[in-house]
């Protein structure tokens, strides 16, 4: 029986020193546990060579910020924000590049209000242009920032312009009308190189709307009280009718066969960049593309050549930019803001990441860094990123719903199926303004 | 409850109702909606500029397609209820198009109807003939559709030759005593046999008519040039010059792109009227041309 007791005792003895082992094991483990890294995850749009640059800049920040670990998810769109969004599945943060839907996503608190984190960091928001700081709030709530901005120019190939005898790019619309006559090529009837071409929706370099040449003309979309003036303002029908010209010149349907021999816009088949465009309308990002995959093409970049009634506007350009936020559901509203901070403010990250894709830095200083390699094609972006007279689209409630309805208009005109312009614009005006009533009310730009 | 009750509350009477209720509001996908009566009908009526052509577009594509749909699936048919040999093949590769998904089948179409590229103009190039511009022009896009749509017709081409095969075949052997040729036994014998067939063809081509959007989405996007682009900023929907906008498209416009979901929801009560109205009058007007048989008349 005493043997009995004994055995009783020692496996009750090895049983609480088992059980206070374990207990001084998670005693120990506590404050560890409490400094387990929090996940967080941003959506973003880039792709392929883009989005390795991006998740590049990221693993920087993470190695930084131990406490967070952050997942970038690539190729997103408006469609799966809003989705995610409404399913409440949203991640932490989400950026996008269509900046004409802020309207939508600040008006609805669908992006969550920016100010308090702001006022809480003391975030100086002249550190912006003015430009993207209109882009990222929708009536002066601020559920944005730039990310990054983009500026639309001339790219033109050396290569052809040598062999046209051309000696320096155009600067007026007259000059590119007549260079892009000289620079164009026709075999059998048929066109091989376009001097430039002007049709409305070739690739998304132009926009397959009037935005992106609305600062060469000194095009306004509103007046005061916010409503559409496009058939008031000459500057419209003044762009319509030259580019419809340029169109005709070659044929609408012999352009229209031309660009449908073109490889895909982002891809190393690029129109420009294999040579059948000698000159095109791009963003800056075209830059990076080049260096990548036809590094041996010779070329040069210049603001767009303007109205020649209004010499003044040289140097503008269109310009719009990637816009980053905080969706409503988000779980660790504190880290996101605190990588949107980052990604937004610190001028390494968008040295860093300007250098990568060759997007326009987006705050005053990290245009200005050390770090920002040198490239006098991408100078120029700068540049017309700067100019006082570059303008963007207009952010109203109706998102980029507006932007839709003009290029369906200017698509149908440069097709010839307008017959008064005047009249056709009159209507689109009225058409704008029932949209911005419908989708609940837009502010001019 | 019974499970059919219950599927049909979930899965189609809610749906419906909370529909009918959101085409009565402002309501953006993000924030809660906003009743503003008849606001969206207004707007759909009189103002907005894509509805009419979207219909246009919508009744000329069931007023082509569905016709040539069922000729041209009766028509293989009908032959392959003749053929004596290789019967199997025939019938494998008429029906084998009906296999390919629809997204598939128009990148493919898109990639042989290409203007430049294209095999289809390159060939008719050699021949000396200018190709058209396809999917790439406003008056031959919808055509392209059509040829893409009577490529896929093996469903409703097993269903009738399922049906021409089961005209019992004392009704030939009778019409046949009686004189009758080919043409006159197609027409008295044949024809009447199968109409519920034909009916059943009918209908469902005017539904899928009214629901076309696939297609036309992604033929739209991939022939202006920008398919799958993340972050497209470009809405090429109804691409070239909206003589692809059908009705079910401009809808996903509203509600998905334009995040416009009252709007869209009331474009969706008016397509359910019609498509309800619409085949409540063939149904109606085909007693007098459909038979069934051993129905008491």
């Amino acid at each position: 029986m005493r043997r009995w007791t004994g055995i009783l005792l020692a496996i009750l003895v090895l049983g609480a020193t088992a059980v206070a082992a374990a207990a001084k094991t998670s005693a120990s483990a506590g404050p560890q546990a409490a400094k387990k890294a929090v996940s967080i995850t941003i959506w973003v749009g880039w792709s392929a060579r883009e989005l390795k640059e991006f998740k590049g800049v990221v693993t920087e920040y993470d190695a930084k910020h131990p406490d967070v670990n952050v997942k970038v998810v690539g190729s997103i769109n408006d469609t799966k924000i809003t989705n995610a969004i409404r399913s409440g599945n949203a991640p932490d943060v989400v950026s996008s590049f269509t900046s004409a839907n802020v309207g939508v996503y600040c008006g609805t608190g669908a992006w969550v209000d920016l100010s308090p984190y702001l006022k809480k960091d003391h975030i100086d928001l002249s550190q912006f242009p003015k430009t993207s700081l209109y882009y990222t709030q929708f009536k002066g709530k601020r559920c944005a920032l730039p990310l990054l901005a983009d500026s639309y120019g001339l790219y033109y190939n050396k290569t052809l312009f040598a062999k046209a005898g051309i000696s320096r790019p155009p600067k007026t619309i007259s000059e590119l009308t007549a260079d892009a006559k000289k620079l164009t090529q026709r075999s059998g009837g048929k066109i091989t190189v376009a001097g430039f071409d002007p049709f409305w929706g070739m690739y998304s370099g132009n926009f397959a709307d009037m935005t992106n040449y609305a600062p060469l003309y000194g095009g306004q979309y509103f007046n005061g009280k916010g409503k559409a003036v496009l058939a008031d303002r000459f500057a419209w029908s003044k762009l319509l009718r030259w580019q419809k010209g340029l169109v005709d010149w070659y044929g609408y349907d012999k352009l229209v066969r031309f660009q449908a021999g073109f490889g895909d816009e982002f891809s190393a088949s690029n129109a420009f960049e294999v040579g059948k465009l000698a000159m095109m309308m791009d963003g800056e990002w075209r830059v990076a593309f080049i260096a990548a995959e036809h590094p041996e093409l010779k070329y040069g970049t210049a603001p767009m050549p303007v109205d020649d009634a209004h010499p003044e506007l040289y140097g503008a350009g269109s310009v719009n930019g990637t816009i980053i936020g905080i969706p409503k559901g988000g779980k660790n509203p504190d880290q996101a803001w605190a990588l949107v901070k980052y990604l937004t403010t610190d001028n390494h990250a968008l040295a860093r990441f300007s250098n990568g894709i060759r997007n326009v830095p987006s705050t005053r200083s990290s245009a200005k860094s050390k770090e920002l390699k040198p490239d006098p094609n991408f100078a120029t972006f700068i540049r017309i990123f700067n100019n006082k007279h570059s303008t963007t689209a207009p952010i109203t409630a109706a998102g980029n719903a507006n932007l839709s309805l003009i290029s369906r208009f200017t698509v149908k005109y440069q097709a010839g199926k307008v017959k008064n312009l005047h009249d056709g614009l009159k209507t689109l005006d009225r058409q704008i303004d029932a949209q911005n009533a419908q989708a609940g009310g837009g502010g001019p730009p | 409850m019974s499970p059919w009750l219950a599927g049909f509350t979930i899965f189609f009477a809610y749906p419906i109702v909370w529909s009918g209720y959101l085409s009565f509001t402002h309501y953006n996908l993000l924030s809660p909606p906003k009743w503003i009566g008849l606001a969206n009908y207004r707007y759909l009526l009189h103002s907005d500029p894509q509805v009419w052509p979207s219909v246009r577009n919508t009744l000329w594509l069931i007023a082509v397609l569905v016709p040539l749909q069922v000729l041209f699936a009766l028509g293989v048919a009908l032959m392959l209820a003749r053929a004596r040999r290789g019967v199997g093949v025939f019938r494998t590769i008429f029906y084998l198009p009906a296999l390919a998904p629809p997204v598939a089948a128009t990148l493919g179409f898109v990639y042989i109807l290409n203007p430049a590229t294209g095999p289809v103009n390159t060939i008719l190039g050699h021949l000396g003939i200018q190709g058209p511009l396809w999917f790439q022009s406003p008056s031959w896009a919808k055509p392209s559709l059509v040829i893409l749509g009577l490529w896929g017709i093996g469903n409703t081409m097993i269903i009738f030759l399922a049906a021409v095969l089961d005209v019992p075949r004392h009704l030939y052997e009778s019409a046949e005593l009686d004189g009758a040729g080919p043409l006159q036994r197609l027409r008295w014998v044949t024809i009447p046999t199968i109409s519920p067939v034909i009916l059943f063809a009918v209908v469902l081509g005017v539904i899928q008519g009214l629901q076309y959007f696939t297609q036309a989405y992604v033929a739209a996007n991939v022939a202006a040039g920008q398919a799958d682009q993340a972050g497209d900023t470009v809405n090429h929907l109804g691409y070239p010059q909206d003589s692809t906008l059908f009705y079910p498209v401009m809808i996903y416009q509203h509600g998905f792109v334009y995040f416009n979901m009252g709007y869209a929801s009331a474009l969706a009560m008016i397509l359910l009227a019609v498509a309800f109205a619409v085949v409540l009058v063939i149904v109606v007007n085909s007693r007098r041309w459909v038979h069934y048989q051993g129905a008491l008349r």
